[in-house]
């Protein structure tokens, strides 16, 4: 009798656990088969890429002979030799002065045209979610410059920045604000500046139909909980809607700096050639394809890739972005 | 303490007037409901007394002074919003807070007040929380305590208790009874669709239909002399019986309503004859469905537990003095004696 009672419980136990470790175990199953095929595409689209480049980078592989290509380490990256006379001689993408102005190319551009396109983005957002007659039109019209492809509007905004025949140019000397034309696209000082002028045309629409979208989930009763309390609109701004929209806009901006920092077609039409506008994928493709030194071009890219990883760990790492969509 | 004037409000949303033409006297400290079927216009003359929405025509007042212009805080008023309308990213000492510390008023007598608030409503232990931690009853009960800490002449309740569940809104419309209580020198304007919470919290209730007063009065008088078919259907539980056609022409009247305690199940001599279709039992009192050959079955009260089956037949009688006249347009007549009757 005893015995019984002791051992039946026991017996429960190992039954339910039994079932319990069936149900998850069809689950798991089931969750790997919906999975499979997603990661099966990444696998052969991203990974397979990834691994082949990381490892061109450390062969002396040339465009014309990728099979021949031979293991020689670190030394894309980098190497040194010294001199006779006592003197160290580096080379490699790390030592390469053309790389790290590439780098700080990038990191500038990202920088610059992520801040400005988040503020005017929000600025359009903040408009758009306001009720006025013809919105959604006004909605579906911002959005023509993100839907040109970059090339075509890389192009158009070249003929207009051009600096004989360019629109801008010949309204500015007509205002009388310049005395002679200026090479926007050509010109070192201002490059940079044509570059980023596109770029913010082309996507603060993106920021704002993202950040919009992040507006929308803001309840509107509690902005007429704020009238009633009598709070003043700039100080709703900052205490109600930029805390409410923070995760919105933290995803939004972690897309744009994604595209900055890989930013390649725009200033491939717009300013070829030009150190003041030269960033790593620009470099990167240079080496690959122009001047045949695939496997230093495919350092290049590795280190790319290195950098992104790095500062989205970071940013979603300090800015607690919760990709999960938590509040 | 705030008296309210309404003088001959109206409001338009674009062509489409929703109140049109509304005046009434609220008594200062009164509690006042205003109910009735959605697409009334409650919601709507509410937000005009907040002052979230303008007034197209008419005057409103408080204490004489005419506050049409003035906005939401110069009035001197606060709001619970049927969704709580608390700021998700603050603590509920923060939501409570937020309001006041911009009033120009020091921390220390914000905190005392905002702590009294919270006593009062028994939320101390959650004052750091954040709402989506607290239940829905809480939450409710943090809205009221923003709208406390602003000391409001007038306090506006938007359908306060419609997400809560059953039981969460018996108790928290006794909560808000003794909060009136408490805070009797504030003019309180509540709506509401139920005309329970209307009759059980009200000092008076307004009932509107299509954006016009219907009638208003305590809940005793419109439960007892309703002034229209509207209200007599309106308010009570069950709903008034409604008779027309051979059960009102000995009346003459174009209806008559009769409630379901006002009639009498008798042996024989009844005035109207049916059959039992339904019961009802409620363990209080029950309620017993008849089909005396009206459109709708007579609904009769009967206390305790009835023994009434389906198909049983039964002859009924209305209690003298009860019966309520309605003319061809649903204006309440003067109660009178059945023609011809001894």
């Amino acid at each position: 009798m005893t015995e019984l009672s002791l051992a039946s419980p026991s017996a429960v136990a190992v039954t339910r656990g039994g079932i319990r470790s069936d149900l998850q175990a069809q689950r798991v199953r089931s969750a790997w088969i919906f999975l499979a095929p997603t990661l099966f595409v990444l696998a052969i689209v991203a990974g397979w890429p990834l691994i082949r480049t990381i490892y061109f980078s450390f062969t002396d592989a040339s465009l014309t002979d990728l099979s021949g290509a031979n293991f020689v380490g670190f030394k894309n990256y980098l190497s040194w030799i010294t001199l006779k006379s006592g003197r160290i001689v580096y080379s490699g993408l790390l030592a390469d002065p053309a790389w790290w102005g590439a780098v700080w190319n990038t990191l500038k551009f990202t920088l610059i045209s992520v801040v400005i396109e988040t503020v005017l983005g929000l600025i359009v957002a903040l408009v758009l979610n306001a009720e006025f007659r013809g919105r959604g039109l006004v909605r579906a019209a911002i959005l023509i410059p993100w839907a040109i492809p970059t090339i075509v509007s890389a192009k158009m905004w070249a003929w207009m920045l051009n600096d004989q025949f360019g629109i801008l140019n010949d309204m500015l000397l007509g205002l009388g604000l310049i005395s002679q034309k200026i090479a926007w696209t050509a010109s070192p000082d201002t490059a940079m500046i044509a570059v980023l002028v596109v770029d913010v045309w082309k996507t603060t629409p993106f920021m704002a139909l993202l950040i919009l979208a992040g507006l929308q989930m803001v309840p509107g009763d509690i902005y007429e909980a704020a009238r009633i309390d009598g709070i003043h609109p700039v100080r709703v701004f900052w205490h109600l809607t930029l805390p409410l929209i923070r995760p919105a806009l933290m995803v939004a901006i972690i897309f744009r700096m994604l595209d900055s920092l890989r930013i390649f077609d725009l200033i491939y039409v717009l300013t070829p050639n030009n150190a003041q506008t030269r960033t790593m994928s620009v470099l990167a493709r240079e080496n690959l394809f122009e001047f045949d030194k695939f496997a230093y071009g495919a350092a290049a890219s590795t280190m790319l890739f290195l950098i992104i990883a790095t500062i989205t760990v970071l940013y979603m790492w300090f800015g607690r972005v919760n990709l999960e969509g938590e509040r | 303490m705030a008296e309210i004037q309404l003088r001959d409000i109206r409001k338009s949303f674009g062509a489409f007037e929703v109140i049109k033409g509304v005046s009434m006297d609220i008594k200062a400290g009164e509690f006042m409901v205003f109910v009735g079927p959605s697409g009334c216009g409650k919601s709507t003359l509410l937000r005009l007394i907040s002052g979230l929405e303008e007034i197209t025509a008419g005057t409103l007042s408080f204490d004489g002074q005419v506050v049409n212009q003035l906005t939401p805080p110069k009035r001197g008023i606060a709001m619970v919003f049927q969704s709580y309308a608390l700021y998700p990213h603050m603590t509920v000492y923060e939501n409570m807070a937020f309001g006041m510390q911009l009033a120009g008023r020091d921390k220390a007598q914000c905190k005392q007040r905002v702590e009294a608030a919270a006593e009062m409503l028994q939320l101390t232990p959650y004052l750091q929380r954040l709402p989506r931690q607290l239940s829905g009853g809480q939450r409710q009960r943090v809205a009221i305590g923003r709208a406390i800490v602003r000391d409001p002449k007038v306090f506006l309740f938007d359908e306060p208790l419609s997400n809560l569940d059953a039981a969460l809104r018996v108790a928290t419309r006794l909560e808000i009874a003794k909060l009136h209580r408490k805070m009797h020198n504030t003019t309180m304007i509540y709506v509401t669709h139920d005309q329970v919470e209307a009759m059980t919290l009200a000092d008076r209730i307004c009932v509107l239909r299509d954006g016009l007063v219907e009638q208003i009065g305590t809940p005793l008088e419109l439960y007892e002399s309703p002034n229209s078919l509207f209200v007599a259907g309106f308010i009570g539980s069950p709903k008034m019986n409604f008779l027309s056609g051979d059960f009102s022409r000995p009346y003459d009247a174009h209806t008559i309503g009769i409630r379901a305690e006002h009639i009498t199940i008798t042996p024989h001599d009844g005035h109207w004859a049916g059959t039992v279709v339904h019961s009802e039992i409620l363990g209080s009192d029950s309620y017993v469905y008849i089909d005396a050959g009206s459109s709708e079955p007579l609904i009769v009260r009967e206390t305790g537990v009835t023994g009434h089956l389906p198909g049983q037949k039964l002859e009924v009688a209305p209690i003298e003095g009860r019966v309520h006249r309605f003319d061809a347009a649903g204006q309440a007549m003067a109660t009178a004696k059945l023609r011809g009757a001894a």
